[in-house]
């Protein structure tokens, strides 16, 4: 079994606050990867220390097996990255989107227009390969960022809440688009405040206050909580913490 | 009777350009009620919510607000409503206190004056009234924001997407903040992408590329699915969700949490006779502890089945 990330009681304090609380997490290859929790509750900051943009004050992480501190370019050279707002450029045709990512991740000329087709055909954005990013519906947006994202065939893909806002049907063709990159060997990564879409990983955990507060499969959490879906176990969780909290 | 209410749009249409916003729109919220536009980005939420807050004209067809209109009488109906916009639109440079005190006085009213209706959620933000509001967190954001629309005491409140980003339970203690904004007799207009938050409303309209799909409460939406539902379980998931596709009767196959919604395309047949059938072509595929219940539907298969399970498509692309 091979680890692609391997995080060892990673801790990030901003002052006296501690927003990542020594937390360890272990994700296999090719697993889908549920990282739930509250807002504020510090999974930004913990994805930051992952994908090599912040550096943890205390604890270790490695992502597709290189040092996430010591070794951030090889770590970034092998990840893929999608967040929900900003990952292409509106004003740039699709085309031109794809030859900007391919570019800035070193892919060859021949490269960027093999798998630029594939991507494009694969999408079946065809007709619009001219066309602004802007233009094109969210859920549309969304799944082309994902297959850019891909575009380098990195080890290891980080999701922040790519469906927010997707319509329904497109959100579930989004999953089905998760399942295949993992079907091929890819590590999928994400973030969601849609519970439902929580059941639909592998594995995840929910965090709660910068600790990690329950981690297992969804059939394990359920069992664990005694709660009929992921939803109710998010809430007996993270609720007292809001409370507490006033966030 | 569609001519009274709070809010009344008549075959309302928007354009921007080439891009229809809203397709013809009517529809009419009554006195005190919660009422949802429930869709996705792009269905028209925002540009619908400007209008009423007289802050666009519609190409065509006609809106009243508080029974007035919101092209001839927008000063009047700026003064009675409370608007709360998807993005965060409050002074980032000034403090809590003093962005409640700027939007009281901008209204003709006083901190003091509203207090008592705003006190429920201001309460949980006061301790941090010296701090700017661009430093809050999100969640305090979104209160400081309810507290401004609030101020001036409106008749209709309006809020575009408050609950978009926010976790789980955030969301519910925020539902329930409306419910007692509701019992105070305010009618609240709320937009949602999540499906699940509809059923918080005594009635949605359901909003897709610039039409309504629907309106009605949210049990009787689900009402609307037009054939009988089952939610199929077993393992291994990649190939349950195969196997039904594969099935030559198969309607719609859609994921939902553990389980997969399956409809079947034999609507005369007896959903217990479907369930069977489905059970024994499963059973045949080797997949363990297959399961297949008949289930109400609920918003969200409605909400496919009216969109047709087709997603908007972009230009120039076949469907």
């Amino acid at each position: 079994m091979t680890l692609a990330i391997d995080v060892q009681r990673l801790t990030r304090r901003f002052g006296a606050f501690v927003a990542v609380d020594a937390i360890s997490v272990q994700v296999k290859t090719g697993e889908v990867f549920g990282f739930l929790g509250a807002n504020g509750a510090g999974k930004t900051t913990a994805i930051k220390m992952l994908i090599g943009l912040l550096e943890p004050t205390e604890g270790s992480a490695q992502v597709a097996g290189y040092d996430v501190r010591t070794q951030s370019e090889e770590v970034r050279r092998r990840i893929g990255y999608m967040s929900q707002r900003f990952s292409l450029y509106d004003d740039l045709t699709v085309r031109e989107n794809i030859q900007l990512y391919g570019g800035i991740y070193g892919l060859t000329d021949d490269e960027i227009s093999t798998r630029g087709a594939e991507l494009v055909g694969g999408l079946h954005l065809d007709g619009a390969h001219d066309a602004l990013v802007g233009t094109l519906p969210l859920g549309w947006k969304q799944k082309l960022a994902f297959s850019v994202a891909l575009l380098h065939r990195p080890l290891v893909v980080f999701l922040d809440e790519p469906t927010g806002g997707v319509d329904p049907v497109t959100r579930r063709q989004f999953w089905e688009m998760i399942y295949a990159a993992a079907a091929r060997g890819t590590t999928v990564f994400v973030t969601t405040h849609y519970m439902d879409e929580a059941e639909y990983c592998d594995r995840l955990s929910i965090m709660v206050d910068g600790r990690i507060a329950a981690m297992g499969t969804p059939a394990e959490l359920k069992a664990e909580f005694g709660a009929p879906t992921i939803d109710e176990v998010f809430v007996r969780l993270a609720r007292p913490a809001a409370m507490a909290g006033g966030v | 009777m569609s001519d009274t209410g709070p809010v009344v749009l008549h075959e309302v249409r928007k354009t921007f350009g080439a891009t229809v916003a809203l397709e013809s729109v009517s529809l009419t919220v009554r006195p005190g009620e919660l009422f949802g536009l429930v869709g996705p980005d792009g269905g028209g939420k925002t540009t619908l919510f400007r209008i009423l807050a007289t802050l666009l004209v519609p190409d065509s067809g006609t809106a009243t607000v508080l029974g007035r209109d919101v092209v001839r009488d927008l000063w009047d109906i700026r003064s009675r409503v409370g608007y709360m916009p998807g993005r965060f639109s409050l002074y980032p440079d000034l403090s809590v206190e003093e962005n409640l005190r700027f939007f009281a006085s901008v209204f003709g009213t006083s901190l003091e004056r509203g207090y008592d209706l705003i006190k429920p959620i201001y309460q949980q933000i006061e301790p941090f009234r010296d701090r700017r509001a661009g430093q809050l967190s999100g969640g305090m954001k979104q209160k400081l924001a309810l507290s401004c629309a609030l101020v001036h005491r409106p008749d209709l409140l309006l809020l575009d997407e408050p609950t978009t980003g926010v976790d789980a339970v955030s969301r519910r203690e925020f539902w329930d903040l409306l419910d007692t904004l509701q019992a105070s007799g305010l009618t609240i207009v709320v937009s949602t992408p999540y499906m699940d938050e509809a059923d918080r409303c005594d009635r949605v309209a359901l909003m897709q590329q610039g039409r309504v799909l629907a309106i009605d409460a949210p049990s009787a939406i689900g009402a609307l699915f037009p054939r009988p539902l089952f939610a199929v379980r077993g393992r291994p998931r990649t190939a349950l969700l195969d196997a039904l596709r594969a099935l030559p009767t198969a309607a719609s196959v859609h994921p939902f949490g553990e389980a997969f919604h399956y409809s079947d395309t034999r609507t005369a047949l007896a959903p217990a006779q479907i369930a069977q059938d489905v059970l024994d072509a499963l059973r045949a595929r080797n997949l363990d502890g297959v399961d297949v219940t008949t289930i109400a539907p609920g918003i969200e298969d409605a909400f496919m089945a009216l969109m047709g399970d087709a997603p908007g498509v972009p230009v120039g692309v076949p469907a």
